[in-house]
């Protein structure tokens, strides 16, 4: 029996699940910065999100919409993965699995599974959780060098945490700045921060490696660096004594792992480089004027959801470079 | 290195495979019975002019090309026409064909099969362009375009430049690559033949870099034919698109919907000027060409010469039999080429290679959810959104499939290559393809 089908007849060995794969592969630096510095509990929210993550897709898909089950696909392991990287080490276990169950329910699976979701999973639960648990959300254990029990003892807030609250109580900058991690140490990943976002060496080495295996492309991770880089670079330079200097803003809260791994899901940012690119501005953009001016002392998942809300249109502006669009210019006389 | 020429949109590189690189062209012998396909070129099929019993020798006319877009049919071989009927051909559908079951090899007066070389031209470009017409010579990497009717420059029109695709971008196949190292004087007399019948001065020979020794033989005679030149290019597919192939070599863009001739072009297979140097230089029309057959379980992936309308399972047969696991035979590249219902297909104009794949590689992978990598848009030559029009040719949104330039793509498949979800975009892509162009038609109707 003869095969007849369409050409072409061969394809390449790329695959999702090569993909999601690919992206837990480059997560795993930053899985293990965070199971050095926080410990057990780190292993604990890993586990429970993982699991829990991909057992609700199971049932899911299995029971509620009777369908084909695609938990081997990667893309929930993917999903738990980031959603522990986006809170604290010392969460209770519960929340992490309403967390989840948010990401996975809600996020992903009602509005149709992979590929459908307008919104970044991890980061619709770290909101929902955010908002509705702001004390545990908030309440970050300091990054130490091998902590093995699983009760914490020390909390205290994020680098960025602490500048909100103490120019809000009228300290100067040059007072506060005193208290603040070294750029090795945030560098590094020692600071107070969400199990995931500390290290910003192992994130970038993360990114390095998804950029070598195309996973991702180089536009947006660097249009968002970018923006909050020279955003953060004119306000500091404007007046040092009451913003913080660029570097500093790069390197703390959740710039890189959102500038990395959050915004450069495939399912929820643009397909063309240009809308890639207004994409990145946007997040950086709004990263800072919520940084700046917001309530809230760090902005980046807030900025990731309301650009993945215009990916839509930014894909309906922004086309390719179509072959053989501008007559006339290469044209012989 | 790295600063080889070729296009800037899009591309992929698949796995080259070119088991046939190294095997001398090989003279097959004459089957006992060919069929000869009507419609053997692109535009109106030909006009049979044989009946039943007529004596027939090789090289005389057995059909003729009637309408503006076709092409003239002569006899591959000499013996008696057995009968009119329908056969299938590589499209899987029964069309007319003209059957003739073969006696000896007697040809037409005046044709020289000889192998010496006749480097004089002395005509002018009405008398090239009326032999090659004569010759039923169409465009030989496969789209079959009636090479005369790209000769003539339509008014208004200047061509510049004469383009010969010695690119052979399909992974596998080596008819091409085979003919510039064993026929190279003459596809360069060849080329100065197309050069005149076009009036153009200049004519460049795009050779992707994956064939050194055919760049280094070519080059070297290039110096001693004015006019002509080679030019290396990088090795990418879809490089031996016209479109991309001028792209490549003089960094102009035809506009969309439009001919190479706007920016002064004219684009010939090398397969086509061998041909066109037979039928000038020695009366011979389009009755034989160069096959590739192979695949990776083929004990002998070969090259052959073939007379048009031997049916496939003798080349096979001739490459050491169809191989047990076969699970898919492919009328020429595995990027464009047709999967084909039976190896009783005879070989027409059009056909560069014969592919016999694995079972195991002969089925699609399971298809899953698009998610939105962007893989097909980066890897489109035409700079198009292959999930896109995919999806509105899924939803009948054919508008906006038009408005989205549906009718750009060529088919060349990059996009459905790279998906990691196994889509099957170029699928929708014809379908909707299909439809816009019927809607375009109907629209100037009115």
């Amino acid at each position: 029996m003869l095969t007849i089908s369409g050409s072409p007849h061969i394809h390449g060995d790329n695959s999702t699940k090569k993909i999601m794969y690919g992206v837990v592969v480059a997560l795993m630096p930053a899985v293990l910065v965070s199971v050095y510095f926080f410990g057990l509990n780190a292993v604990r929210v890993l586990l429970l999100s993982v699991i829990f993550s991909l057992f609700f897709e199971w049932i899911i898909q299995k029971y509620l919409i009777k369908g084909p089950v695609t938990i081997t696909d990667g893309s929930a392991l993917v999903t738990g993965i980031l959603l522990a990287f986006n809170v604290p080490s010392n969460l209770p276990s519960w929340m992490v699995i309403v967390g989840a169950l948010v990401a996975i329910g809600i996020a992903k699976m009602s509005f149709g599974g992979l590929g459908k979701n307008i919104f970044n999973p991890a980061l619709v639960a770290r909101v929902f959780l955010l908002v509705s648990f702001p004390v545990q959300m908030t309440s970050w254990p300091k990054a130490a060098v091998l902590p093995m029990g699983l009760a914490d003892v020390i909390t205290g807030p994020t680098p960025l945490g602490f500048i909100k609250e103490g120019l809000g109580a009228g300290k100067s900058m040059a007072e506060l700045t005193q208290h603040l991690p070294s750029y090795m140490q945030a560098l590094v990943g020692q600071m107070g921060g969400s199990m995931g976002e500390v290290s910003a060496l192992a994130l970038i080495l993360g990114g390095l490696y998804m950029l070598r295996k195309k996973i991702i492309t180089w536009e947006i991770p660097v249009s968002v660096l970018l923006t909050v880089f020279v955003f953060s670079g004119i306000l500091w330079w404007i007046n040092p004594g009451k913003f913080t200097d660029p570097v500093f803003n790069l390197l703390t809260g959740g710039l890189m792992l959102g500038a990395i791994f959050m915004a450069t899901d495939m399912v929820t940012s643009p397909m063309t480089r240009g809308g890639k690119l207004i994409f990145g501005f946007g997040i950086g953009l709004i990263t800072m004027l919520i940084r700046v001016w917001g309530a809230y002392p760090e902005g980046v998942s807030f900025a990731i959801l309301l650009m993945n809300s215009v990916v839509p249109l930014i894909d309906r502006g922004f086309k390719p470079r179509r072959f053989g669009a501008r007559p006339g210019v290469e044209l012989i006389k | 290195m790295g600063f080889l020429k070729t296009f800037t949109l899009g591309g992929i590189h698949p796995p080259e495979n070119k088991l046939s690189a190294n095997k001398f062209i090989e003279v097959l012998p004459i089957p006992p019975r060919v069929m000869v396909p009507l419609g053997q070129n692109l535009g109106a099929p030909s006009k049979a002019l044989v009946k039943r019993g007529d004596k027939v020798k090789a090289g005389q006319l057995i059909a003729s090309g009637e309408s503006f877009i076709s092409a003239n049919l002569h006899s591959p071989v000499s013996g008696t026409v057995f009968k009119l009927d329908n056969v299938v051909d590589a499209s899987g559908y029964r069309r007319p064909a003209v059957i003739i079951n073969v006696d000896g090899d007697k040809w037409e007066d005046g044709i020289d099969i000889s192998d010496k070389l006749i480097s004089d031209i002395n005509l002018t470009a009405e008398e090239i362009i009326q032999k090659v017409k004569t010759a039923g010579i169409v465009g030989m990497g496969g789209a079959t375009f009636p090479t005369h009717v790209k000769l003539m420059v339509p008014p208004g029109k200047k061509a510049e430049y004469l383009i010969i695709n010695g690119v052979e971008c399909e992974p596998y196949l080596t008819a091409d690559h085979r003919l510039m190292l064993e026929k190279g004087p003459e596809i360069m007399v060849g080329t100065q033949l197309l050069m005149r019948a076009l009036k153009v001065d200049k004519a460049i020979i795009g050779i992707e870099n994956n064939k050194p020794d055919a760049i280094g033989h070519l080059t070297e005679l290039a110096k001693s034919y004015a006019g002509i030149s080679v030019q290396p290019v990088m090795v990418k597919y879809p490089q031996g698109g016209e479109k991309q192939l001028i792209k490549a070599l003089l960094n102009r863009e035809v506009p969309s919907t439009k001919l190479p001739i706007e920016v002064g072009c004219v684009v010939q297979n090398v397969g086509t000027a061998f041909a066109v140097y037979e039928a000038v230089q020695k009366n011979k029309p389009l009755i034989d060409r160069i096959i590739t057959v192979t695949g990776k379980a083929v004990k002998k992936p070969s090259n052959f010469k073939v007379r048009i309308g031997t049916p496939l399972k003798f080349l096979i047969e001739a490459a050491e039999g169809l191989p047990e696991n076969t699970g898919k035979i492919i009328g020429g590249g595995p990027m464009m080429g047709k999967a084909l219902f039976s190896e009783d297909v005879p070989v027409v104009k059009g056909s560069s290679g014969i592919l016999l794949m694995p079972v195991e590689e002969s089925h699609r992978k399971e298809e899953g959810p698009c998610i939105r990598c962007s893989k097909c848009t980066e890897a489109c030559p035409m700079g198009l959104e292959p999930f896109l029009l995919a999806r509105a040719a899924r939803a009948s949104r054919y508008d906006m499939a038009e408005k989205e330039r549906i009718m750009d793509c060529i088919e060349c498949g990059s996009c459905q290559y790279t998906c990691p979800a196994n889509i099957p975009l170029l699928d929708y892509l014809r379908l909707g393809k299909n439809k816009v162009g019927g809607l375009i038609r109907a629209r100037h109707k009115k």
